[in-house]
């Protein structure tokens, strides 16, 4: 059987996939259905540092092929994060996780990372830039190479473990993002975050989501993906998690020829939530079908 | 929660818009009426919840309204044919707190999981009170399976054209020692402010995943926080709501 493992930021993972964060809650909705110890590692759901309620109802929209999603970063906050979710999680998942943390300041960024950083299930940060920077009028922090460096700089200043920043495709240029990261001292860098969509009610003629525009994610995103992560590739030296519309273990194989280190696996936990384990579970066949012997091995491997 | 392959029995329109699924597999994984379960149709991305209505003999049944593309396909689908469900979803009513005489309110689509319930309560003793909602004659659906189920059932309907005229709180009985209740928000707003017990109230909402990762169908809650439909719901207990305007 060939060989699965990677090794993302020093931090060796028996294979490449990540449930993506904000589909995979803190992961023990999962763990009642299977032993989620199979992950490489997933993402848990985005922390703030105040508990948040999100966007009013709806906030999910169907799309031909995948979803619109306006949550609005709802989660506990962080001291029960580590009160109460990290504990829960020890019991069912005992490999190293990826910390999401979103945030609304650079001050609050910081914060979160300084704390999460501390927590010894806590592997990789993964620090989402794509939430709205409240003093810049709701632009992220992910838009402009100088925000994006302005955080990265940041939280790399507080904490031992690895950063990797979390891009949003909705810019002009993605690559020259993840360079600014690059040498503001991320280790890594995870993309792609949701493309901005909407879908409009024709029986209202008004938008179906609360909050009239979302982000869409599923299978139509890969492509999208797939071309910015082999860019980006192309341009920085640290590693890559290749997210966006994967739902198969050829998705997996595809993602790590453009460039990616590991992959992330969002919206179809959403419809399945064996997906995961599944593209898991496919990987060897996949890798026997097209001679691959080792995914290390592959990873940039279409430049 | 179970991820089950069911075989479709039969699908049948009981009126121009309502239709009867019965589903034929492992149904184990329900454990109270009020559950719902959320099925994977061919060519669409997201999964249809819908709530149980009954369960006997292995077979469950499921009322559907063809409200939009999804069940429209869903209308279309022929006995024989093998859907991808999750099953066992939702927490569901709890008949412990009914009392000896229960009101029902059902309003529409609101109504099918009030029968699996009706179904326990009797079963448990209970003197059933079940007023069911429509908004005209030939919308009703299955007052006579409520009433063969040995319920007190009053019909009503909104233009008057059969049972008594109105909204199913016009037809509310001074005396009841508990009340559960399903349908459209107005209609769950409206026995929120006429009843005068405590009482559960389900819910329905768009969600994305139906088993609690995607925090597509939160609600606030009146401890200020909050719970998701999908999870922790879709049975509320009165005391728990907070109307959103």
């Amino acid at each position: 059987m060939g060989k699965l493992n990677v090794t993302l930021c020093g931090i060796e993972m028996d294979n490449p996939v990540i449930p993506a964060s904000g589909t995979f809650g803190y992961g023990y909705e999962f763990a009642e259905l299977y032993d989620i110890n199979c992950l490489g590692t997933f993402s848990f759901k985005g922390t703030t540092k105040e508990p948040r309620y999100g966007n009013p109802l709806p906030r999910i929209a169907e799309c031909k092929a995948g979803l619109i999603n306006a949550i609005g970063l709802q989660n506990p906050g962080i001291d029960r994060v580590i009160s109460e979710e990290l504990p829960k999680l020890k019991e069912v998942f005992s490999k190293p996780v990826m910390a999401n943390v979103g945030g609304f300041s650079v001050e609050e960024y910081v914060e979160l990372c300084a704390r999460l950083d501390r927590e010894e299930q806590v592997g990789w940060l993964e620090v989402n830039i794509s939430c709205p920077n409240v003093k810049a009028g709701g632009k992220s922090y992910g838009m402009t190479p100088e925000d994006a460096a302005e955080v990265t700089a940041a939280v790399k200043a507080v904490t031992t473990k690895p950063c990797i920043m979390k891009l949003t495709p909705n810019v002009t240029d993605i690559v020259s993002i993840a360079k600014a990261c690059e040498d503001a001292g991320a280790d890594g860098v995870s993309l792609i975050n949701t493309l901005y969509g909407m879908r409009i009610d024709l029986k209202t003629g008004r938008p179906v989501i609360a909050n009239r525009m979302g982000g869409y994610s599923g299978p139509a995103a890969f492509p999208i993906a797939l071309r910015m992560v082999y860019q980006v590739r192309s341009a920085v030296k640290i590693p890559i998690v290749g997210i966006g519309g994967v739902s198969s273990a050829e998705d997996v194989v595809e993602m790590m020829y453009a460039g990616a280190t590991a992959v992330g696996v969002g919206a179809a936990n959403c419809i399945d939530p064996f997906a995961s384990k599944k593209i898991i579970e496919d990987l060897p066949r996949v890798m026997e079908k097209y001679g691959i012997d080792s995914l290390e091995s592959i990873i940039g491997g279409a430049q | 929660m179970k991820q089950e392959i069911l075989t479709v029995k039969s699908n049948d329109a009981l009126t121009k818009s309502v239709y009867r699924l019965r589903l034929e597999g492992d149904l184990s994984s329900f454990t109270r009426p009020g559950q719902f379960c959320n099925i994977a149709l061919p060519g669409f991305y997201l999964r249809r919840p819908i709530s149980v209505c009954d369960i006997e003999d292995g077979v469950l049944t499921l009322l559907y309204k063809v409200v939009g593309h999804g069940t429209e396909a869903m209308a279309d689908m022929m006995p024989g044919t093998k859907l991808d469900v999750l099953c066992g979803l939702g927490n569901g009513y709890d008949t412990e707190k009914s009392g000896p005489a229960p009101l029902l309110l059902g309003g529409g689509v609101g109504i099918p999981p009030l029968y699996g319930l009706a179904k326990a309560l009797i079963a448990e003793g209970k003197q059933v009170r079940a007023i069911l909602g429509f908004n005209t004659a030939e919308e009703i659906f299955w007052a006579d399976e409520f009433r063969a189920l040995g319920a007190d059932v009053t019909v009503t309907t909104a233009d008057g054209s059969a049972g008594v005229k109105g909204f199913v709180t016009d037809a509310m009985p001074d005396e009841y020692t508990y009340f559960y209740t399903c349908g459209p928000i107005p209609m769950l707003r409206a026995v929120y402010a006429k009843t005068v017990t405590s009482g559960q109230f389900s819910f329905e909402a768009r969600m994305g995943c139906g088993f609690g990762a995607c925090m597509g169908c939160s609600m606030k809650t009146a401890d200020g926080g909050y719970k998701r439909v999908c999870r922790e719901g879709p049975v509320f207990e009165k005391e728990e709501i907070v109307w959103e305007s």
